[in-house]
């Protein structure tokens, strides 16, 4: 037998070491640290010494990596549509139904960079649709914002931009209260850790399951430091439709209001503070503006309705006596608000509700003076000690293209790479450019407005700009090339998705895929692309920064990884860099996209010399051990996030921002137009204060899709809330006929030999419509139609429903767009609605649905073989 | 000499399912001999969880039981072998030999924890070897200890002696100690999930305040007090570690001011009485 070897890489969820025999993956652990990697820190706190475990920890779906590198649904060869000519009938409608011949990377390529080049003669580079999925590889090299922007950006691309998925009310309602656009309205977290373990006496978790979402890509390095807290005694109440799985180790109080009402709540637990004099009177005056209308509407001088406990308990199904006890608990003890688990983030600021929601939580913890000793908004995920003086770059900051557009990369890194970066004046806001949630409308009805391109970070205003498409000048959608996890898993009302594949309207698609799953599926070209395991990369545990500045305060030791190429690519695959080398060949500017030939390897060693990894070891030195962990200064001191706020000092953490532009003095004071904390925001009251489902205040105001839309709420009486899944990462992880789908909680093997999805339902639902745990059922609302298997629980009340979101397949019973969907893609439930009319954002968890037993066995219309031919 | 032992914690396991998932990484379709042929990619789990929710929305608790091979002293599966084909290591480990145990079906079957699995394609029992290849290569632990986040499996080389002082001085508890197995797997907190309580929530309804700090007292069917309970600020209150018994109780609750009251309690399963109002 040949020797093993001992590699190392990176994942979502952490790096890894990985361990190849015979040309073959056999092993994936996490990274058990030595002698010579440098030492922990250590906090003292309360007379007591912690210090974090000497090893990094791996989330679920990192466990699981070397099942999808092997996995029988890899797309091994280049292939082409068996009913697609591009010389003659393109059959568009047929999408999603067809099934698939083997053809050459030569004959691939030659059709796709045909296509490209007649799609620019005839209508202009911008008539090429672009976007990749979400997380679905690592490595600085080869993620999207590099090897995807590089290609993309020199030939010319109208990209879909991504909406804040995950932070939605943050970034169209958090920040009009405190700025912090370059945070995309969630605030800096440094030191937390050291501020909660030496002053804080309760934490709320509002919306947030960090044991669940790691933060982002952070395993469970925050693990041992919510036992070290609850070990100190501090005491941990959760509020959650859900009892989620972070309460399951820690709640000593579970709150589970009806969904979209956390609002109400919120509003009662200020009143309760006014009404009995427990908030912080001096920060209120001397930090923050516009109160007083804020407690006036609260108090029910402005409408008439006091928002007492008594009328939240309506609202909420929470007792009035308890929203009391729980508002005296906070209002006198010091108190850390995870409102969300990235300190900012949650499932409440994915609804309709949510931007109001954000907005709330800021100014609960405003009324108890957020930045002093013990008190904050922190997602207890963020904030362990940090050496962010030393510069390695993350994700965000764009890699290998340099895009100082669409990435960070004009922060730091593009200086320091010494090379042609690129840039596109299509994806930039004078050119042309789509929401991700509107493809469907843009290629099937051919025009949309909507406001704020993406990520809007540049400024508290960028959010408010208008845009349409067409863009003035610029051509209609011709192709749509497809890159990454699946949209109909993760996107809203999805059956849209599906439909605007199958339409004339968009003559060309191609799909560079991984697995033949989900979107896979509808392309005319499928391009088989390889796994971060199969080629060369770089990268660092957590590291993501951009729009996250300094997000590697998640881990507990900085830990910069080596991506070595564990294995050839399986088949005929090849990675991301290779495809795009190859396209960029027959479009003629290989040279340009390659810098004069750079292999993948050659970036990383660019990369390498760019940080500060050279100050520290040798690039032999890195590439023989794999990994280096950065040491944190000996003289390290804390500088708690907001406590300079709080203090009314200039800021002495290490945040990127915000732009000198926005402040009266550089450092001092937050980004909104007073400096100050906004209770009425004068954001909001510049641009529109007349507009009733964004208040220049925050208020309460029901859901628009909820328990007051009666008509709706009589035919679907359950509320769907649909998180951020626990066993996978979007659509990473899921499906693939990985190992995960034999984790109880995540799919459920039936008799049938098929796994289902879960939703999960109170006991007295389920026994209403004669439903026994681990029954076939259909879940279904006026949008479509998703059959999964029951879990019977007590762990939500009676009226809600909870199933994650992100499967990575589609599995239509019939006709694809129109049919029930088998492999559980619950966003084809979930509305489309932007939160508000002009808050962009998704709002997956003001949904309604009804479920049934499903009485009749599953007959589908089309056989596998006719969805599925992969000829080999 | 030191022997290997596995120490679980019920209370700090939230179903991550690193562990299942490490052990399929190590084992699915990697040969180990002559300590295990590979695992098939689905249907074994040579580490499981068993969920446990307990009471009624919304006094719940959640619990998961891991459970493996649990490498007994005295195991039933090396009584049901012909020809040794399953063995104990000197370090305690139990390995089911992969070449000799070919066709032997009753050894799964004579498992009464139901750990040994049936690999039909090489008509094989397999389980868990606590990565006895590891081990012998210079690992402190199994995958699935390494890979878990919660610090809920520990793993011990200890000598027997002082694992029975650890078990003793700490309260570790046997699962199925009435099978007389002698297992080397022991229980931390075993009562989440084999044990029940009953909760319920005082308040006062004059006022519609919770009722924080009121006397509750818990009394079997003679009379006797079985257990007391301070209520908190919510007026939540728990009596745990009850068996499943079908006993009856009574439950007293008391309130300076307020007319006390009494409430019956039939044991047979974890209870949320709600909200007694006084």
């Amino acid at each position: 037998m040949s020797k093993v070897e001992k590699l190392t890489n990176g994942t979502t969820g952490g790096p890894v070491f990985v361990y190849v025999q015979n040309g073959k993956i056999i092993r994936i652990t996490p990274i058990e640290f030595d002698d010579r990697d440098a030492p922990s820190w250590t906090i003292q706190a309360r007379g007591r010494k912690f210090s974090p475990p000497r090893k990094t920890s791996l989330s679920p779906y990192s466990l699981a990596w070397r099942s999808m590198v092997y996995s029988p649904t890899r797309v091994l060869y280049p292939l082409r549509r068996v009913d697609f000519d591009p010389h003659g009938k393109r059959n568009c409608t047929h999408r999603g139904e067809s099934g698939y011949e083997r053809i050459s990377w030569d004959e691939a390529a030659e059709i796709v960079t045909h296509e490209i080049k007649r799609i620019k003669r005839e209508y202009g580079p911008a008539a090429m649709l672009a976007t990749p999925g979400s997380h679905h590889l690592w490595g600085h090299v080869g993620y999207r914002h590099s090897a995807f922007f590089r290609f993309m950006n020199l030939v010319g691309y109208t990209s879909a931009e991504h909406n804040p998925d995950s932070w939605e009310g943050w970034h169209w309602g958090g920040m009009h209260q405190w700025g912090f656009s370059h945070r995309l309205g969630i605030p800096e977290q440094y030191d937390l850790l050291d501020d909660a373990l030496k002053h804080t006496e309760l934490i709320v978790f509002w919306s947030s399951d960090p044991e669940t979402t790691s933060g982002i890509y952070s395993a469970f390095e925050s693990t041992p430091r919510r036992q070290w807290l609850k070990e100190l005694g501090v005491k941990m109440v959760f509020i959650d439709p859900f009892y989620n799985h972070s309460a399951g180790l820690y709640a000593d109080k579970w709150f589970a209001p009806r969904p979209g009402t956390d609002n109400a709540m919120a509003c009662a637990i200020a009143y309760v503070w006014i009404s009995e004099d427990l908030y912080d009177k001096e920060y209120i005056a001397t930090r923050t503006v516009g109160f007083e209308k804020w407690r006036d509407y609260i108090l029910g001088m402005e409408d008439g309705v006091p928002k007492t406990p008594e009328w939240a308990e309506k609202e909420s199904n929470i007792p009035a006596r308890e929203i009391k006890a729980l508002a005296r608990e906070w209002g006198t003890k010091k108190t850390m608000l995870a409102a969300g688990g990235l300190g900012g983030w949650g499932g409440a600021c994915r609804a309709a509700t949510g931007g109001e929601w954000a907005r709330l939580m800021i100014c609960l913890q405003a009324m108890q003076g957020l930045g002093k000793p013990g008190v904050n908004i922190w997602g207890t995920t963020q904030g362990a000690p940090h050496n962010s003086d030393f510069l390695f770059p993350g994700y965000a900051e764009g890699g290998i293209s340099g895009d100082i557009d669409n990435s960070a990369a004009a922060y730091r890194w593009v200086y320091r790479m010494k090379f042609k970066p690129t840039r596109s004046s299509i994806n930039s806001p004078m050119g042309q450019h789509i929401p991700r949630l509107r493809i469907p409308e843009c290629i099937l009805d051919g025009k949309y407005e909507w406001r704020g391109k993406g990520f809007c970070g540049q400024s508290i205003e960028a959010q408010l700009h208008q845009y349409k498409y067409p863009a003035d000048g610029y051509p209609e959608i011709q192709m749509y090339y497809r890159y990454g996890g699946s949209f109909i898993g993760t996107m809203n009302e999805t059956n849209r998705y599906v439909k605007a594949y199958q339409t004339e309207r968009l003559p060309f698609v191609v799909n560079q895929a991984i697995w033949m799953e989900g979107e896979t599926r509808f392309a005319d070209i499928i391009l088989p692309a390889c796994t971060n395991f199969e080629r060369w990369d770089i990268s660092e545990f957590a590291g993501c920064l951009g729009y996250i500045p300094d997000s590697t305060c998640q881990v507990n030791h900085r830990v910069i990884s080596l991506q070595k190429k564990c294995i050839e690519p399986l088949g005929e695959s090849k990675s991301d860099y290779d495809i795009f080398a190859l396209l960029a060949e027959k479009l003629g500017f290989y040279d340009v996209y390659t810098e004069g030939g750079l292999t993948e390897l050659d970036w990383v060693r660019r990369m390498f010399d760019a940080s500060d990894l050279p100050k520290y070891n040798t690039w032999e030195e890195f590439f023989e051990k794999g990994y280096f962990v950065v040491p944190i200064p000996e003289d390290y001191q804390p500088t708690p996030a907001l406590r300079w706020f709080a203090e009314d000092r200039k800021r002495d953490t290490p945040d990127w921002g915000p732009h000198p532009e926005s402040q009266e003095e550089f450092g001092k004071g937050l980004q909104t137009t007073s400096g100050l904390l906004e209770f009425e925001s004068s954001s909001l009251k510049k641009f529109d204060p007349y507009d009733e489902e964004r208040p220049v205040i925050p208020k309460y105001i029901p859901s628009w899709e909820g328990h007051h839309t009666t008509e709706l709420y009589n035919k679907f009486p359950l509320h769907l809330i649909s998180p951020h899944p626990r066993f996978s990462f979007h659509t990473m992880g899921d499906a693939k006929d990985s190992w995960l789908n034999d984790v109880r909680d995540h799919r459920i093997l039936k008799e049938d030999g098929y796994y289902y999805w879960i939703i999960r339902m109170n006991s007295k639902d389920a026994a209403m419509r004669g439903i026994l745990d681990t029954d076939l059922v259909r879940v279904f609302n006026e949008r479509g139609e998703v059959v999964c298997a029951a879990k019977v629980t007590e762990r939500l009340p009676p009226g809600t429903v909870h199933s994650y979101e992100s499967c990575a397949d589609y599995d239509p019973l019939g006709k694809p767009g129109e049919s029930a969907d088998r492999s559980g893609c619950i966003n084809i439930l979930t509305p489309a609605r932007f939160i508000t009319k002009n808050s962009s954002g998704m709002a997956p968890n003001s949904c309604l649905v009804e479920i049934e037993k499903l009485e009749a066995p599953l007959n589908r219309e089309f056989s596998d073989e006719q969805k599925l031919t992969v000829s080999g | 000499m030191n022997k290997w032992n596995l120490v679980i914690d019920v209370a700090k396991c939230h179903d991550c399912n690193n562990c299942f998932l490490a052990c399929k990484d190590e084992q699915c379709e990697n040969d180990h001999l002559p300590y295990a042929a590979a695992q098939p990619r689905h249907g074994q789990r040579w580490i499981d969880l068993l969920p446990k929710e307990r009471g009624q929305y919304p006094r719940i608790d959640v619990a998961y039981l891991a459970y493996t091979c649990m490498h007994c002293d005295n195991a039933d599966c090396m009584k049901a072998v012909e020809n040794g084909a399953v063995y104990k290591r000197e370090d305690g480990i139990v390995i089911i030999d992969p070449v000799k145990a070919r066709g032997q079906k009753a050894i799964v079957d004579a498992c009464p924890y139901g750990v040994i699995w049936w690999n039909e394609a090489l008509d094989l029992p397999q389980k868990c070897t606590f990565c006895a290849h590891l081990l012998d290569e210079g690992w402190k632990a199994p995958r699935c200890v390494q890979a878990c986040p919660t610090g809920a499996l520990i793993f011990l080389n200890v000598e027997d002696t002082e694992m029975q002082r650890l078990a003793n001085s700490e309260g570790l508890e046997l699962w199925h100690a009435e099978f007389g197995l002698e297992p080397r797997v022991y229980y931390r907190n075993l009562y989440r999930y084999n044990k029940c309580f009953i909760a319920g929530n005082v308040a006062l309804k004059d006022v519609d305040e919770c009722a924080n700090g009121a006397n509750v007292t818990l009394r079997d069917g003679s009379g006797k007090v079985v257990d007391l309970a301070v209520t908190d600020n919510y007026g939540d209150f728990k009596f745990d570690k009850l068996e499943k018994d079908g006993r009856q109780y009574r439950l007293q609750v008391e309130y300076p001011g307020y007319t006390k009251q009494e409430v019956g309690v039939e044991m047979k399963e974890s209870l949320n009485l709600g909200t007694i109002l006084l």
